[in-house]
């Protein structure tokens, strides 16, 4: 056997050029199957580390999917907003241990900044009930004071008491749409995490009030800078809107007809939902475009795998007479299935084996801009048992493919006795 | 008279029904001596090789090979005993384009144990020492990638692989047919006076009727065959 490995990796090592094409077929498609995989429970693990620990969410009526994308991922925005006396209502309900209102719609730089109270800090919870850690600093206490996420500080070179000019909306700073006349400070860094908060610029409910005094009709007032920041801080600041509200129970037991009541609620219409719940729902939408992805991909694998059957059978005339040299040095016929089948397995598994290799580079490469694309981690895509398996298949599929050109060798040595009559 | 090491008697071939080829009522190989057997290009030399290494079977009839019956013996079996007991030279591309000439030469050995146990000292010192023998001592061209040597060469490298590990039958099918006149004279020389020492029974079939004279005894294959079919 061993005889006949060594044999058929120096037949394959004299066909390189056809073998690396091959190869390479088989890597890609090998390599395609598992970025397709891994992007999807990389994707589907990284979202679902975002937040743990936080029982409800609640906003206005909208798409429960979206209202987690705003107010967890901060993708897409807000159609409507909650009114400051719900919230107070929601708050003081008798199964509710505690409700965190955040504020969003501002940016700075392209980070999104969130208004909160600091209760935040304490209660929003991320991986396996991890919390936030402000590495450098502490958090906000002064009106213009900001905290900002790891990505925030590291992108934009800020440390503490860097000073820091929000904008209104989501796009990038434009004239005459910038919040300039209340700039505020950064008092406090978090520590990174891997979700969106590394992307978030935390500040005071009152300051996002604050800064849109002057601002009411949705666009600046000519006045707006004329008001002093000190005239600003003798305002009463408190928000007259928030856009959703973080909540925690007192009991998990009641959390289906916590949600229930809040749905039903007779004053403003609200909407609660469960945050691992949405995201449920937001992969059975895109379980269907997985699942279609996955299938392209397996099929691409069988393309390699045929690939691989193909070299092997078009190189098969020109091996005739190497086959009857070997039959007449004392090759069985076993022996020439069995070189076949050996060169096509090889084949099968050092193109698995590449196509593994190339698409932990790629993750690694890809890895971080995702993650600094959109605030979250590709987790678990590091090297696991759907690489093994992979290879496992792809080898095996490839040894099946090798055993046609090696049969098709077996009968002809059979026909063309000892010498091949030229 | 020495044993028959080959036997062949009431052969008889056709590779397609009615169509015979092969008709031979009898044909012996002695061990050790060096018989010629001549025969046109296509009176089926080829395929009573084929049928005497028992990479053929044949249709009927009595083929002994050492002793042994090879009509008798699973298709594995018969592969052991050419693995273990023949050499075989061809015509021409006798030798694997992937493999390196000292490659080539050992290559027996990896199908037979036997013959590698035959061996005293390493398997390539022993490839060497046959080439040698057969003229060829140049360590650049031992170096060389087959396809790039001489056909003379190539059949040099043929003989010394069909040589290795002291077989008892050596079979050589027109193994000079490619080569010019003085080379094919120094080749039957060399590759006879190897198996000579050796002791191997050498049977050498090629349609140059003038190749007779370096062999111990001539057999023409026309002769003894009856079918005498020219396919």
């Amino acid at each position: 056997m061993s005889a006949i490995l060594s044999l058929a990796w120096q037949s394959l090592m004299n066909r390189k050029g056809s073998v690396l094409l091959t190869l390479l077929a088989v890597a890609l498609s090998v390599a395609l199957f598992l970025g397709v995989d891994k992007a999807r429970t990389g994707a589907r693990e990284g979202f679902g580390n975002t937040i743990s620990g936080t029982e409800l969410i609640v906003g206005a009526p909208t798409g429960s999917v979206n209202l987690l994308l705003y107010s967890v991922f901060r993708m897409g925005s807000a159609t409507a907003e909650i009114s400051w006396p719900t919230y107070q209502e929601i708050a003081t309900r008798p199964d509710i241990d505690w409700a965190v209102p955040i504020s969003l719609g501002d940016s700075h730089r392209g980070f999104r900044v969130m208004g909160t109270t600091p209760e935040y800090f304490d209660r929003y919870k991320f991986g396996r009930n991890q919390d936030l850690v402000i590495a450098q600093g502490e958090p906000f206490d002064d009106l213009f004071d900001a905290v900002i996420g790891a990505d925030v500080a590291r992108e934009l070179g800020y440390s503490i008491n860097s000073p820091m000019v929000l904008s209104h909306g989501l796009g990038q700073a434009d004239f005459g749409s910038s919040h300039e006349n209340r700039p505020f400070r950064v008092v406090g860094i978090l520590a990174p995490t891997g979700t969106p908060v590394d992307q978030t610029v935390h500040v005071s409910l009152e300051a996002i009030t604050a800064i849109h005094v002057g601002w009411e009709t949705g666009a600046k007032n000519p006045l707006a800078d004329s008001i002093s920041e000190e005239t600003v801080r003798s305002f009463d600041l408190t928000p007259k809107t928030v856009t959703a509200i973080l909540v925690g129970l007192k009991r998990k037991g009641t959390i289906l007809t916590t949600r229930r009541e809040i749905n039903t609620n007779k004053g403003e219409p609200l909407m609660a939902i469960i945050p691992s719940q949405a995201l449920a729902e937001l992969w059975s939408v895109t379980a269907i475009a997985e699942r279609a992805l996955l299938a392209v991909s397996i099929f691409v694998i069988a393309v390699g795998v045929v690939s691989i059957l193909t070299s092997i059978l078009t190189s098969l005339n020109e091996r005739r007479r190497e086959m009857s040299i070997l039959r007449a040095v004392g090759a069985r016929r076993s022996h020439i299935f069995t070189l076949l089948v050996l060169e096509a397995g090889l084949v099968g598994l050092l193109g698995a084996l590449l196509g593994v290799l190339l698409i932990h580079v790629l993750l690694a490469v890809i890895g971080p801009l995702v993650s600094a694309h959109y605030g979250i981690s590709l987790i678990g895509t590091g090297p696991g048992l759907i690489d093994l398996y992979t290879l496992l298949a792809v080898t095996g599929a490839a040894l099946v493919a090798g055993a046609i050109p090696a049969w098709m060798a077996f009968r002809r040595s059979l026909a063309d006795g000892l010498s091949l009559r030229l | 008279m020495a044993e028959p090491v080959v036997s062949v008697s009431n052969l008889r071939f056709a590779w397609m029904p009615g169509n015979e080829v092969l008709d031979i009522s009898d044909f012996q190989l002695r061990a050790g001596e060096r018989l010629f057997l001549r025969g046109a290009s296509g009176s089926g030399k080829s395929t009573l090789l084929g049928i005497i290494a028992g990479v053929l079977e044949a249709d009927s009839g009595e083929v002994i090979v050492l002793g042994q019956d090879l009509a008798t013996l699973k298709p594995a079996v018969r592969d052991r005993l050419r693995a273990d007991h023949l050499g075989v030279i061809f015509q021409m591309f006798n030798l694997v384009p992937y493999l390196s000439v000292i490659g080539n030469v050992t290559l027996p050995l990896r199908f037979s144990p036997k013959r590698r146990a035959a061996i005293s000292g390493s398997e390539d010192d022993e490839a060497r020492r046959l080439l040698s023998r057969l003229g060829l001592t140049d360590e650049t061209l031992l170096a060389r990638r087959v396809s790039d040597l001489s056909v003379g060469q190539q059949q040099r490298v043929a003989a010394a692989r069909a040589l290795i590990g002291g077989p008892e039958i050596v079979i050589a099918d027109e193994p000079t047919s490619a080569l010019d006149a003085d080379a094919r004279d120094q080749f039957i020389d060399l590759l006879s006076e190897e198996a000579r020492r050796t002791g191997a029974a050498l049977l050498f079939v090629s349609h140059d009727a003038g190749l007779a004279t370096h062999f111990d005894r001539a057999v023409d294959l026309g002769e003894i065959n009856r079918a005498g079919v020219s396919a």
